[in-house]
């Protein structure tokens, strides 16, 4: 099929709508104008600030370096949107072609982009939530506020989750000489991401930088003074710890409720699409209008036997925007998959951590290079006898040679040695990734649904 | 002036942070912090960082900038 005079029309003069204005709404809007559409492109975005970046929050901006509002990412392309920030998507009716906002106006659109990512998943407890001291980190205005809060000095700082945002909240901490406890429900930082073996070496660099770091405990209780301030908080073990400031890192949560009763496949595991990211209705059809892009996006990967990946990374957000904004303006014959290889890196107690491929979904894994005592090394991730993933600890520049051998599905462990390969890179050990269906913060990447290969559904923590 | 860096693709060759100290700086042995709004008056060192990354990295907005952050990990072609 050609440009038929629809997608012609479309193209020249149609209205593409983008809900969620952060990386991959912005990078979608660029692509769909890089890409020849002239049309009218409206973004709607629930926080009043323009496009910024995430990632510097729970690093540079939170360790005082850089000002919180000096973020906003750089703009490849004018984009020429209708902007209508700081009023969230409230309703999409799909028959009509309509997406409704809190204000109660409502938009029109030909196609529509959703890229309403995540929040950040609140403490349970609504009373406690509101206590003074107790934070979440995800946007801008959480990190202005808890940044102001560190600054004061706070006598002691508790970290409640230690995946990767809560692990580097608390190496900002110790940079900043708070004393600082993390509590973790599962046996080691990160171990829901990067399995036990892995987490070992994060609770021996959190334990090195002077972390109180408690495992295997919950945090049952936050308690507040008369006047509405955090004062202590009650673990699972029994023990209580008086802190000033909490800040809940539980994970994240799919923006996705605007979209009950919508009839698109979207729930609190995010929004599922073809890998042409193109959304799934809730009878599992493909819609030719509504994409999918980012954080809130559940798209199946060949390499990982087709099975729906739901990533928070920042790349993702990228490459799937950028195949998303393809998509749209593009007939059939010249759509592109979605095939990005997960990438994410995170900066915390000094080193740079680096991963390729989906490691969760690992059995066994291998010290390739480098030795997990020095805090440096590669490890390779197998599933079932192939390289499913790696991890580096410092030495980021043998990531893309693994990224190779992940893309080639190579075998696992690998049939050749590798540079610096010590005695404890012999042998492959069990992964230990701990039981998906045992609640915990959540791994950053979820794995689920069906294989053809083996018909296997995994749940995860929603 | 607008920089943003892909995480994804740096390995920490750590020229930016030479050529444009107050803007780019490593943290530990391989990790990079930068402001992503640096004053204009920094915007020849930046540009000179932008060129001398061995990975090509980092990404400036505007005059003398241009996208240079290629997909990391994408097999499908532009």
């Amino acid at each position: 099929m050609a440009l038929d005079g629809s997608l012609e029309r479309l193209r020249r003069e149609g209205h593409i709508v983008v809900v969620g204005a952060s990386l991959a709404g912005l990078r979608a809007a660029e692509t769909l104008r890089e890409e020849g559409f002239t049309g009218t492109l409206t973004m709607i975005g629930d926080e009043p600030h323009e496009p910024y970046d995430r990632p510097p929050l729970s690093k540079q901006v939170l360790l005082g370096l850089v000002p919180v509002d000096r973020t906003a990412l750089p703009r490849r392309r004018a984009i020429d949107a209708r902007w209508r920030l700081g009023v969230a998507a409230t309703a999409l009716d799909m028959a009509a072609k309509r997406v409704t906002l809190a204000d109660g106006t409502s938009v029109e659109y030909d196609r529509l982009l959703i890229a309403t990512g995540v929040r950040s998943r609140p403490w349970p407890n609504e009373l406690e939530a509101g206590l003074d001291g107790v934070f979440v980190l995800r946007t801008t205005d959480d990190a202005a506020r808890l940044v102001h809060r560190l600054r004061a000095g706070p006598r002691r700082v508790l970290v409640i989750g230690a995946g990767f945002t809560g692990s580097e909240i608390a190496s900002v901490c110790r940079e900043r000489e708070l004393p600082v406890t993390v509590a973790e429900r599962g046996p080691a930082p990160l171990v829901g991401a990067l399995g036990g073996v892995i987490g070992e070496v994060a609770a021996e660099l959190q334990h090195q930088y002077g972390v109180d770091l408690r495992c295997g405990v919950m945090v049952t209780g936050l308690e507040g003074d008369g006047a509405g301030r955090l004062r202590r908080a009650h673990f699972s073990d029994g023990d209580a710890l008086d802190a000033e400031v909490a800040v809940v890192a539980l994970g994240a949560t799919r923006n996705t409720e605007w979209l009950a009763g919508s009839g698109l496949a979207a729930g609190p595991r995010g929004i599922a699409c073809d890998a042409g990211c193109r959304a799934f209705d809730v009878r599992g059809i493909v819609s030719d209008d509504v994409f999918v892009a980012g954080d809130v996006a559940r798209s199946p990967h060949p390499l990982f036997g087709y099975q729906f990946l739901s990533l928070e990374h920042w790349g993702n957000a990228v490459a799937q925007a950028e195949v998303a904004a393809h998509n749209m303006i593009s007939p059939g014959e010249r759509r592109r998959p979605h095939l990005w290889t997960p990438y994410f890196w995170s900066a915390q107690f000094g080193r740079n951590i680096k991963s390729v491929g989906v490691p969760n979904m690992a059995d066994q894994i291998l010290v390739s290079q480098g030795s997990l005592s020095e805090h440096r090394f590669t490890a390779v991730y197998g599933y079932q006898g192939r390289v499913i993933a790696a991890v580096t600890f410092d030495q980021a520049k043998w990531l893309e040679f693994y990224q190779r051998q992940i893309e080639r599905a190579a075998p696992f462990p690998l049939p050749f040695t590798t540079v610096d390969r010590r005695t404890e890179g012999m042998r492959p050990v069990p992964a230990g990734f701990p039981d998906p269906s045992v609640p915990s913060h959540g791994p950053e990447v979820t794995v689920s649904g069906h294989s053809p290969t083996d018909q296997r559904v995994t749940f995860t923590p929603a | 002036m607008r920089v943003v860096v892909d995480l994804n693709r740096c390995q920490g060759y750590a020229q930016c942070a030479f050529l444009a100290p107050d803007v780019f700086a490593m943290h530990g042995e391989e990790a990079l912090l930068y402001d992503a709004q640096p004053d204009d008056a920094h915007r020849a060192d930046v540009l000179r960082a932008v060129a001398a990354c061995p990975v090509r990295a980092i990404t400036v907005e505007g005059a003398g900038g241009r996208w240079t952050a290629d997909r990391v990990g994408a097999s499908d072609g532009a």
